[in-house]
């Protein structure tokens, strides 16, 4: 299988001149293209900060993020941004798009900022309305989507310049149990149908066992990583 | 382009921000395009009364003749010179004078009096002194008669068609003497002129001083005035050493004070104007800031560059100035024009005082395209000035810091 992410010792601290606080100690993590996997751990175990360090957001303080090859860590800051536009998807817990535009306008706008060509945008977009399953909300502000639906128009963002990978730190968080099964379905399903490598953090349960990967992280290491069998189909959850 | 359409959504996002900032901007560009046509029109109507019909923009004398005006320092008229004078792209008009002293007489009254020799036809191009005329005929350029201010009249106790004897001193030495029929009455509003001044043909004039083809200044009117420096020192260059050429400003400094004492004292009221905009609009941009601090941390992270977001921000203040400030000009033109039409007219002191530099006491408007342009060029300056500080936060973004809750 094709390695997409191949961290190597990579440490985080914080607070160095006073008590040092390892949010990330000494992590190796190997993701491979078509992964599913879920980041979890209690509150602190630095989840959040590890997604950001291979995710290019945050530099780490020793080791080594390889991302389809390239040493991320030795990019500068501007470079960076661009490596993220054109190799890594995002989904925050809340808040991802921008207010002013519409549904479709936010998921055109990162593929007008990576230079895709008007033609290629609107293709791209139908096929990921259809996929996120809100072909009729085109047109809706933020403001007029449900938090849930909200999710999903991140989702076809963060796939809309068919990035390497996508991150997701707690993309349920704020959603109920409906809507966060929804998510995971329109997840699970462009995993498959697009290839797409997912590495999500999560605290819920029934988020995880979605998940076919599931990395545990206490104290800023990782003290287990098992594969599952995924109990649900690609289509839906449960019946 | 899709920065653009972003940029100008962005600024009706919060419309009651954007409405009060292009208020505060609306407001500033109003106050201070009509404070300064105002302090405009009231320049250009102080100096078209004083220097458009009086001395004329610029003079030419025989060098030496301003420090020492005597009839003696005239010089010798030359149509060579004239024409070179003439050939000036921005000379409009030239008119030869003779002045000097005389004592006028009507046999019971004798009263000092300033004499200016003058080209009927050509003086009038200049300071439209047919237009002062309150009685009688102008002057014709062979006549033998003369025009008396109206105050002078007065002081010498004559009439229309009465004969004043005038009496001199005459070209080196000579004596000058004369009786003329009062053919016309002009009145002045500059006292000094009007308590004063006797007008004849400069034919006349020459005749009765012994002072042939002499003339003590050569008076001009310029097609613009703005070039004043300019035109003097293109004749200065045109012309021989014996010839010294003098602006309005040179012959009359403490106008020339006046105005720009005013025009720094307008300048600060203007400062101050501006100086309490650009805090308020510095205040909205802080909160705007601070309010879309995840958002912008959060475009960061998803690979928008920064110069790119710093762009964007930038667009949005300058549309918010821009606005505002056309929306400013746009109210400002029929008010500038209203007061142009109908000027504002001063009373008391202060309308004594205009009185007795002899003009009109209104303040009216100055149409001038350049009121409008300039200060809309400042506060969008100001607007680009202060969009700085959003592109600095910008510059210094850390995602991950901005999207911390
Ligand atoms: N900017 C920072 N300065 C200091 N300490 C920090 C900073 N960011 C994170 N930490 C610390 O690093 C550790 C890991 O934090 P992190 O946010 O990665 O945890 P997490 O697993 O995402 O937690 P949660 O489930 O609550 O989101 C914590 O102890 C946290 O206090
Ligand atoms: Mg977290």
């Amino acid at each position: 299988m094709k390695t997409v992410i191949d961290a190597h010792n990579i440490s985080k601290v914080y607070n160095k001149d006073k008590i040092p606080v390892y949010a990330i100690n000494n992590v190796h993590l190997h993701i491979e293209l078509g992964e599913f996997t879920a980041l979890v751990g209690p509150s602190g175990s630095g989840k959040t900060t590890l997604l950001n360090l291979i995710g290019g957001l945050d530099t780490p303080d020793a080791g080594k993020i390889e991302i389809n090859g390239t040493d991320i860590t030795a990019l500068r800051s501007n470079e960076l941004i661009d490596f993220r536009l054109k190799n890594i998807g995002f989904v925050f817990q809340s808040f991802n798009l921008i207010p002013v535009l519409t549904a479709e306008e936010n998921v055109a706008f990162i593929m007008e900022l990576q230079g895709m060509s008007k033609a290629e945008r609107q293709n791209r977009i139908k096929t990921l309305f259809g996929q996120i399953g809100l072909e009729d909300k085109l047109n809706s502000r933020p403001s007029q989507l449900s938090g849930g639906q909200q999710q999903r128009v991140a989702v076809a963002r963060a796939l809309a310049s068919k990035p390497q990978f996508v991150l997701a730190d707690e993309p349920t968080a704020n959603l109920d149990t409906a809507s966060a099964n929804k998510l995971m379905d329109i997840m699970a399903l462009l995993n498959k149908e697009e290839q797409m490598t997912f590495i999500f953090s999560t605290h819920d349960p029934r988020v995880i066992e979605r998940a076919r990967r599931v990395i545990t992280l206490v104290d800023g290491s990782i003290v287990s990583d098992t594969a599952q069998v995924n109990i649900y189909s690609t289509n839906g959850h449960e019946k | 382009m899709f920065i653009l359409k972003l940029a100008w959504k962005n600024l009706w996002r919060n419309r009651v921000r954007s409405a009060i900032t292009m208020a505060a901007i609306f407001f500033a560009v109003l106050l201070s395009v009509l404070t300064s046509s105002l302090k405009n029109g009231i320049f250009d109507n102080l100096i078209n009364n004083l220097v458009g019909l009086y001395s004329g923009y610029i003079q030419i004398h025989r060098k030496g003749y301003w420090d020492d005006q005597l009839l003696d320092n005239a010089l010798q008229t030359s149509s060579s010179a004239e024409k070179k004078i003439l050939s000036n792209r921005n000379v409009l008009h030239l008119s030869a004078r003779l002045e000097s002293f005389a004592l006028a007489s009507t046999g019971e009254i004798t009263k000092g009096c300033k004499i200016i020799g003058i080209n009927p036809f050509e003086e009038n191009n200049i300071t439209l002194l047919a237009s002062k005329l309150i009685q009688g005929k102008y002057l014709k350029e062979k006549d033998n008669g003369i025009l008396v201010a109206e105050g002078f009249l007065k002081r010498v106790r004559l009439h229309l068609n009465d004969t004043l004897i005038l009496l001199g001193q005459g070209y080196h030495g000579s004596t000058a003497a004369g009786k003329y029929p009062i053919k016309g009455i002009v009145r002045f509003g500059l006292a000094d002129l009007n308590n004063n001044v006797i007008y004849m043909p400069l034919l006349l004039a020459q005749d009765m001083y012994g002072a042939q083809n002499m003339a003590t200044s050569y008076a001009l009117s310029l097609s613009n005035a703005k070039e004043l420096d300019i035109t003097a020192n293109e004749l200065r260059r045109s012309l021989s050493e014996t010839y010294e050429v003098m602006t309005w400003e040179e012959m009359m400094p403490d106008i020339k004070q006046h105005i720009s004492s005013d025009t720094q004292s307008m300048l600060v009221v203007q400062t101050i104007l501006y100086l309490l905009i650009s805090f308020g609009i510095f205040g909205t941009l802080l909160m705007m800031m601070a309010e879309r601090k995840y958002e912008l941390g959060m475009l960061v992270a998803i690979g928008m560059k920064k110069a790119r977001l710093a762009w964007l921000l930038l667009l949005e203040s300058v549309m918010t100035v821009f606005l505002g400030c056309i929306a400013g000009i746009a109210a400002s033109i029929p008010v500038v024009y209203y007061f142009n039409r109908y000027p504002i007219r001063i009373t008391g002191d202060m309308a004594k005082a205009y009185e007795q530099f002899g003009f009109e006491a209104i303040f009216p408007t100055s149409l001038g395209l350049s009121n409008f342009i300039s200060q809309g060029v400042i506060v969008l300056l100001i607007g680009l000035a202060l969009s700085l500080y959003p592109v600095y936060t910008v510059w210094k973004l850390n995602p991950v810091e901005a999207m911390k809750k």
